[in-house]
């Protein structure tokens, strides 16, 4: 079995600060981590292959410093990792991110086989669009599985898969076929340790690394800010609102007093909230 | 994984080299909404957005359309209520493959919809449906998408300026898809308010056939588990949430935020740190990567006021914080706040509440 992992490198966006004065954001210094949502898919993808055999291959397209990301998963249990990157990928929206690796998926399957799933995280901390795996699933025409809860099974022989999915008001059970694009929900798995076999493995590992040509990457017109029919016009910090909270005195009162003179601020301020209770509370006697 | 979000000054200069619209995408007209029909039942989220596409059409001076999509005789009060929400058009696909949300038989429709009919705008809420679908979507049509936004508007040309948040929440940005039609956006459900329903207004329905046989689709729904209804949480949609934050200190003290909530018929939830620690849900989450709120009421104990947090719970009506530190950042954005100890105040609040809202007869004679 053939599993490629889509994953991406993010700062560790707890510890992104903005200038007070500039607005500018303050990269210096922000460690990087693996986009926490990409660990579920990761842990599903390893424990598919534990079961099944095969290879798990992670792809990346990023700065050449995403190389740690990727090597990471390898120490994880990936069993190989490729990273795309070039400066004519820089500033790509989703539709331009897919392209590049839509491709890159291709040319994975040219050299190691093709995948029976691709998984993506299910969003990013730090885009927050979930809009790339469905991006890749039908560049590459591949059925997508979104939110998914659990891979109730998978057999390769009849190419069928089984998944619980997410959706408003409980879970799909949906059968599928293989190949197909799988983005696993958060919470659905815990991400192993790894092995010291697979941390010795992974700090020798060479990471594939490709340039656009070197990943053949069409037509370059498609890629980065060229390629994104989105473009960012203004950047800006939220508006503060114009007044501060009204504080309730406390000194010297007793939490009794505080309370009740808060809970008549609220129902002066929302007196139609107090009817509503007032009149919820007497059905439950 | 997108870089949507990234401020560039490069990306500035492009905007503003913006061309006139190619002569093929001048035909691009229209506001349209997707209305999430599942199991006969239709995501609040659709009616929100029928809200804001409204303000968008009337500065546009074109129609408002409803997209309904769903089973044969299934979608009848769905139509209704998109007129009623303020739909003038509403397009609708009725076929059996459309009974339950599917990605295949959904994008086929929808993309032929939009290939036929031509929307310059097209909504959609950021629910797992409308992600699922908006992503497909835009890249068939390979057309720009701008996720979970917090503000749509129509800038002096026309064009469609999406407000999101970036960096995880820090900043705004605003996003335009110039040159490619139409422009998709997503919205999560209680960013925008619920509009004024009018009873008996109508609108034209433009019926659609598409061809989708069900042998040709090759996901099949085996099953279908309704979540249980009892415990299961529904802050957005909530009158009043009770929430706690690190301020609570331990598990067992934030037992009184539950407590509190208990005598208000209300939600509880926390801040994201709270989820990590497992001392709440993922599903109780408020902010930015959790739920966005918009209860009449909205008490936040030990809770610094984060801005992730923040834009989650802006759209309360009244926000009452209590926090130690009276330097706290959520005292910017609460109406009433309160300097005090939580694990002292809340209790004494449950108390008070219980005592104010006890019926006439159940109160001590005295009161
Ligand atoms: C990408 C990203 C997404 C995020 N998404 C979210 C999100 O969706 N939701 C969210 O909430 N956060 C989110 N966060 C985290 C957010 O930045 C804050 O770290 C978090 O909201 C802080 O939680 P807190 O207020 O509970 O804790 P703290 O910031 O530690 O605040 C605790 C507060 O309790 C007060 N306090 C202490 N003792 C008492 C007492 N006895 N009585 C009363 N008050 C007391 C303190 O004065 C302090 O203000 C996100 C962060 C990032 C980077």
């Amino acid at each position: 079995m053939h599993i490629v992992v889509c994953i991406k490198q993010v700062p560790d966006s707890a510890q992104i600060r903005v200038h007070p004065v500039t607005n500018t954001i303050m990269r210096q210094g922000v460690p990087t981590i693996i986009n926490p949502y990409d660990l579920f898919s990761l842990e599903e993808a390893l424990r598919l292959r534990d079961r099944n055999g095969g290879e798990v291959t992670c792809v990346t397209m990023g700065p050449p410093m995403a190389e740690s990301a990727l090597r990471k998963c390898m120490t994880y249990g990936a069993d190989r990792a490729v990273l795309l990157t070039d400066r004519f990928f820089a500033g790509a929206d989703t539709l331009a991110t897919t392209y590049a690796l839509a491709h890159l998926v291709t040319k994975v399957t040219e050299h190691w086989g093709a995948p029976d799933i691709v998984f993506c995280g299910k969003q990013t901390i730090d885009g927050d669009t979930a809009q790339v795996g469905p991006g890749i699933a039908k560049r590459l025409g591949l059925l997508q599985l979104t939110y998914v809860q659990k891979i109730e099974h998978c057999d390769l022989a009849a190419r069928e898969i089984v998944v619980h999915r997410r959706a408003e008001g409980g879970i799909q059970v949906l059968k599928a076929k293989l190949p197909c694009l799988v983005t696993m929900l958060e919470g659905t798995n815990d991400m192993r340790r790894g092995t010291m076999e697979d941390a010795f493995r992974a700090a020798r590992a060479e990471i594939v690394t490709w340039s656009a040509a070197q990943a053949q990457i069409p037509d370059l017109a498609f890629c980065g800010l060229k390629g994104s029919p989105t473009i960012v016009k203004k950047v800006f910090a939220p508006p503060p609102r114009a007044e501060k909270a009204f504080q309730i005195g406390v000194e010297g009162k007793t939490a009794g007093d505080i309370s009740e003179t808060l809970v008549a601020e609220i129902f002066k301020r929302q007196p139609g909230l107090e009817q509503d209770l007032t009149k919820s509370a007497g059905a439950d006697f | 994984m997108s870089d949507t979000a990234k401020p560039k000054p490069a990306a500035a200069s492009r905007a503003n080299t913006k061309k006139e619209l190619p002569e093929h995408l001048k035909a691009y007209k229209h506001v349209w909404v997707m209305v999430e029909l599942e199991r006969g039942v239709v995501h609040p989220v659709s009616w929100e957005l029928m809200g804001e596409g409204r303000k968008l059409a009337d500065q546009l001076k074109v129609d408002l359309a409803a997209v309904v999509l769903g089973p044969p005789g299934g979608t009848e009060a769905a139509v209704t209520d998109a007129f009623g929400y303020g739909a003038d058009v509403c397009y609708l696909v009725e076929n059996n493959s459309l009974a339950d949300y599917r990605n295949e038989p959904y994008t086929a429709a929808m993309t032929e919809l939009v290939n036929t009919y031509k929307p310059e705008i097209l909504l959609l809420g950021a629910t797992n449906l409308g992600r699922d679908l908006a992503g497909s979507v835009a890249t068939t049509l390979l057309t720009g998408l701008t996720a979970d936004c917090t503000e749509l508007a129509v800038d002096a040309e026309g064009s469609l300026a999406a407000t999101r948040p970036t960096f995880g929440g820090s900043l705004l940005c605003t996003i335009f898809t110039l040159n490619y039609r139409p422009q998709m956006a997503t919205m999560r459900p209680r960013v925008a308010p619920m509009p004024l329903y009018r009873a008996g207004r109508s609108g034209r329905i433009q019926r659609h056939e598409v061809s989708l046989p069900e042998e040709s689709i090759v996901t099949k729904l085996i099953d279908f588990l309704p979540d249980g209804t009892t415990g299961k949480a529904n802050l957005p949609y909530a009158d009043i949430v009770v929430s706690g934050g690190l301020g609570m200190q331990t598990a067992e003290n934030y037992q009184l935020v539950r407590d509190l909530a208990a005598v208000l018929g209300a939600e509880w939830g926390g801040s994201r740190p709270l989820v990590q620690k497992g001392w709440i849900t993922s599903d109780r989450q408020i902010g930015q990567t959790g739920k966005t709120i918009r209860p009449r009421l909205y008490i936040a104990a030990g809770i610094s006021g984060a801005i992730q947090h923040r834009v989650g719970v802006e759209g309360a009506d009244l926000i009452v914080a209590i926090n130690t530190d009276k330097n706290a950042p959520i005292f910017d954005f609460a109406h009433v706040g309160i300097v005090a100890d939580a694990m002292k105040v809340l209790p004494a609040l449950t108390e008070a509440f219980r005592k104010r809202l006890a019926p006439a007869a159940m109160r001590p004679a005295a009161e």
